[in-house]
């Protein structure tokens, strides 16, 4: 964070806008759970105590849309799920973020066939994609940062 | 205890059209219009008894005619024993009559086998899509249903495929 000046014992950081704004963003990024197959399993395991995605700010999986910020698609969505995510997303408040994890939510993955949408992209905009058959914690947690750098990146004339 | 093969033949002689045994596996071919009368007396008759459906299941024998087949397994918790009553129908609006009168559990069975492979049960009290969106068009576990939507994509095809790949917007 572009920390410029501070002033005796006031207690007052000046930093551009855009930065308080980002760094806020990044810090309490709340996840909407959206596990669908067994990358939802790895996606509990990374919220678990082990892999603690609490450091990133992640304390709560929100079941609700309305409170979330970063959507996890995780697992294979059918084309019967598929207007179900895609009204969960339009639920979500802007700003809001997209990571697919997996194959089978990035592409499709080994389920070329009609019952499965060949990746989430064709219904909601991906940001982050993470490939794995499940990804380990690891790479979702690798996943989820190189987002925050991505977020850090944002500039105040790009928000709408 | 009766002989399920024997009892069935002696109540519905025009009714039965093969029966055969694999491995112990008894199975009776029965006619379409028949299954329901069939279904009872199996549930019904005293030492037939079979009073449990596990399971119906759609076959397709494309190109095979007659095309479809319906299986119904049926169980009979008082003997430990099974029969399978299989129902052979035309490729051509294939139709046959439900048996939830009978068998209530038979209710999203049918509505499966209708779902996937166009099957229609005749005097069913709900049959809708079960298992696909409701507007989907065909039934996809036909033989002659394509199989994937999209092609297998490699390095030396991927401009040609992502041309067509449809993207979501904001």
């Amino acid at each position: 964070m572009g920390v410029t000046s501070k002033l005796g014992d006031l207690g007052i950081v000046t930093v551009r806008l855009e930065d308080a704004v980002n760094w806020a963003r990044t810090r309490a990024m709340w996840p909407m759970l959206f596990g669908l197959a067994c990358c939802a399993i790895e996606m509990m395991s990374t919220q678990a105590s082990v892999y603690d995605l609490s450091r990133f700010g992640m304390e709560l999986m929100r079941p609700s849309p309305r409170q979330s910020d970063l959507m996890i698609v995780a697992g294979r969505v059918s084309r019967k799920m598929a207007p179900v995510l895609r009204q969960l997303y339009d639920q979500m408040p802007d700003p809001k973020w997209v990571l697919s994890m997996g194959d089978c939510a990035s592409c499709g993955g080994v389920y070329n066939n009609y019952a499965i949408v060949q990746g989430v992209d064709e219904i909601v905009p991906v940001d982050v994609y993470v490939a794995g058959c499940p990804p380990r914690p690891e790479q979702l947690i690798h996943g989820i940062i190189t987002l925050h750098e991505r977020v850090k990146q944002e500039r105040i004339t790009d928000w709408a | 205890m009766l002989d399920p093969v024997e009892a069935l033949t002696s109540a519905f002689p025009q009714a039965m059209e093969d029966t055969y045994e694999f491995r112990g596996e008894i199975t009776v071919i029965v006619a379409a219009e028949n299954i329901v009368e069939v279904c009872r007396h199996c549930r019904d008759t005293k030492g037939l008894e079979y009073n449990f459906l596990s399971d119906v299941a759609g076959v397709d024998y494309y190109p095979q005619e007659p095309r479809f087949a319906v299986s119904y397994h049926l169980y009979s918790m008082v003997h430990n024993r099974s029969l399978r009553l299989k129902v052979f129908l035309p490729g051509d609006e294939p139709e046959l009559p439900s048996v939830t009168e009978v068998f209530p559990a038979a209710n999203w069975s049918e509505r499966e086998i209708y779902d996937l492979f166009g099957v229609v049960f005749t005097g069913h009290p709900d049959l809708r899509r079960i298992l696909m969106p409701d507007g989907w068009d065909g039934h996809p576990l036909r033989k002659d249903y394509p199989l994937g939507y999209e092609t297998v994509l490699f390095s030396f095809n991927f401009d040609e495929i992502d041309k067509h790949k449809p993207y979501a917007r904001e």
